[in-house]
């Protein structure tokens, strides 16, 4: 069975076609690498998955389930994550904070206004460890706004796997981090178990490449090759797309 | 920390004055004002529940708050029982806060602010203009206080106690609301609304019951007015109300338990207090409200948090020349 299975997904804004009939399959434990220039649309794609927005047109499944017309709250509840390329987190938190609300969301805990949150001591442990795996874990009570860009991509991919998806999908995670940062989450990411299917969008063929079994490439909203990294990379289409015109 | 802290002692202090406030106040009507310090504060801590922390600034509470003393004026004088009537006014309330929260959260922001603000000045046109079942501008007055456990309230110093009582309820239910995993998602729709959704929150579901949650405690705070006045008329449902309610919020503190509070007694003093001896008291309130804002845009309590810690600070680096050295 297929982990994610997108079939003809279209979108239009106004007259502008952003998504054009994109069909892509992800097997379990798969990672794929979705690159493309700028505007190719990627995180549109990535929105559509999650539902964050509707589509016009074809399907989004997932392990077979078709989740379609699921609200996006739900899609979460069945196993789908992800990370923001524009970094969204709660700015008047703590890291810990951070992660406890994404804990939290999945928890039937979070419609009871009577107990403590702070006194929730399995939430808390689990999102401690969440942050120790991304290695933020000796600083997890410092306020967000105090914390470097760097470490809040940490924190959103904290966030995400701290939900224990069956599938994350992460938005340009080593966007705007420094060579010794791409390093670091490069490395975090690789740690992931194979359980959790990745698919990850970068603009930057070369950060990412190593990571990705399959790489899907999309230009002006559709599929325009899609392999194994040495296919893709020795398509000339790629070369067309990141070096042509 | 050894056991004491500086806001328990605080805590402490201001509750032993609650309770002797009959005591050394004396007069009558200054023991009244402190009531209807206390029953605003109910309203304001009401409000602050979307304000501050849903981030839907309401302009049409004041409506709620009519509604429930409405209710149980007109139930009263159409002879039912205090229990009665006042169940009526939460449950009625209730079903007016669900409706305003099914119409107004189509939107958020400015969107949200307009809805309310129509959907009160429709309550205030009922209660202005519908006569027949609201007496209109005569308004609705009550001949006797409920007794709750035998205990008669008609005194101005029984009716604090059982005022006092009430505001310690909502104090508590606030407090631990705010504390709570709800509490906890009802500020993260407020801060990433989408990502909450992301993560698997109903946002819209967890806004309305936060509207419910705020319309309950603006019944109780209703129904403490009419007991407290006997007495009821449109303009406790205009804007203005609503305005100055929402001024209670913003200039105490949103998002604070004590802000609301701290902003009910600001605006109740000046207007039963002060206005006794400045004719224009609400231009010393305007003013007031401006230096707030110039001086502490968190609001009071939250400012003069901040503003006590600064100075703390300072003094403590002129005691110790030495900028560096850690304790």
């Amino acid at each position: 069975m297929t982990a994610l299975a997108v079939t003809g997904l279209t979108k239009s804004f106004g007259g502008l076609r952003v998504t054009d009939g994109v069909s892509l399959t992800v097997e379990p434990g798969e990672r794929r690498l979705i690159i493309g220039p700028n505007g190719a649309g990627k995180t549109t794609l990535f929105n559509l998955i999650t539902g964050e927005l509707a589509s016009d047109a074809g399907t989004v499944a997932l392990f077979g389930r078709d989740i379609t017309r699921s609200a996006c709250r739900r899609r979460a509840h069945l196993g789908l994550a992800r990370t923001y390329q524009i970094i969204t987190l709660f700015p008047r938190d703590t890291i810990l904070r951070n992660v406890v609300l994404a804990l939290l969301g999945l928890s039937g805990l979070r419609w009871n206004p009577f107990v403590g949150l702070d006194r929730q001591r399995h939430l808390v442990t689990c999102a401690g460890e969440a942050l120790a795996r991304v290695g933020l874990g000796h600083i997890a009570d410092r306020p967000l706004t105090e914390t470097s860009y760097g470490e809040r991509r940490r924190v959103e991919i904290a966030m995400a796997m701290a939900q224990n998806p069956k599938v994350l999908l992460l938005d340009e995670p080593f966007a705007g981090l420094s060579i010794d940062e791409r390093r670091d989450v490069r490395q975090l990411l690789a740690a992931i178990p194979r359980d959790v299917t990745i698919v990850m969008i970068e603009h930057n063929m070369d950060v990412a490449l190593d990571l990705a079994d399959r790489v899907t490439l999309l230009h002006f909203g559709a599929v325009i090759v899609e392999g194994t990294r040495a296919e893709v990379v020795a398509d000339p289409r790629t070369r067309e797309v990141y070096l042509g015109e | 920390m050894s056991g004491v802290s500086a806001p328990r002692v605080a805590f402490g202090v201001a509750l032993f004055g609650l309770t002797t406030v009959p005591l050394w106040v004396g007069n009558s009507y200054y023991i009244d004002v402190a009531s209807q310090i206390l029953l605003f504060a109910v309203f304001a801590l009401a409000l602050n529940v979307l304000v501050g922390y849903g981030g839907l600034v309401s302009l049409g509470h004041a409506g709620l708050f009519a509604v429930s003393g409405y209710t149980a004026g007109l139930m009263l004088q159409a002879g039912f029982g205090h229990a009665a009537a006042d169940v009526g006014a939460v449950l009625m309330t209730l079903l007016t806060a669900a409706v305003f929260a099914v119409l107004a959260l189509r939107s958020t922001g400015i969107g949200f602010l307009m809805i309310t603000l129509a959907l009160g000045q429709i309550l205030w046109g009922i209660a202005y203009r519908w006569a027949d079942l609201t007496n209109g501008d005569n308004g609705v007055s009550i001949s006797t206080r409920p007794a709750p456990f035998g205990i008669s309230l008609a005194g101005a110093s029984s009716f604090y106690y059982a005022t006092l009582v009430v505001f310690l309820l909502a104090l508590i239910t606030m407090t631990a609301f705010a504390r709570s995993p709800f509490g906890a998602s009802l500020r993260g729709t407020r801060d990433q609304a989408r990502r909450m959704t992301a993560l698997g929150y109903n946002v819209w579901l967890i806004r309305f019951l936060a509207f419910l949650f705020s319309g309950f405690w603006c019944s109780i705070a209703g129904l403490l007015y009419i007991y407290n006045k006997q007495f009821i008329s449109p303009q406790v449902s205009a804007l203005q109300a609503s305005a100055e309610v929402l001024l209670m919020v913003i200039s105490g503190g949103t998002a604070t338990l004590m802000g609301p509070i701290a902003g009910a007694a600001i605006v109740v003093v000046m207007k039963y207090v002060v206005s006794a001896y400045v004719v224009r008291w609400s231009l010393v309130l305007g003013v007031i409200f401006v230096a707030i804002i110039s001086f502490m845009p968190e609001g009071l309590v939250p400012g003069s948090v901040r503003i006590w810690g600064f100075a703390r600070r300072r003094w403590r680096a002129r005691r110790k020349p030495a900028p560096g050295a850690t304790p």
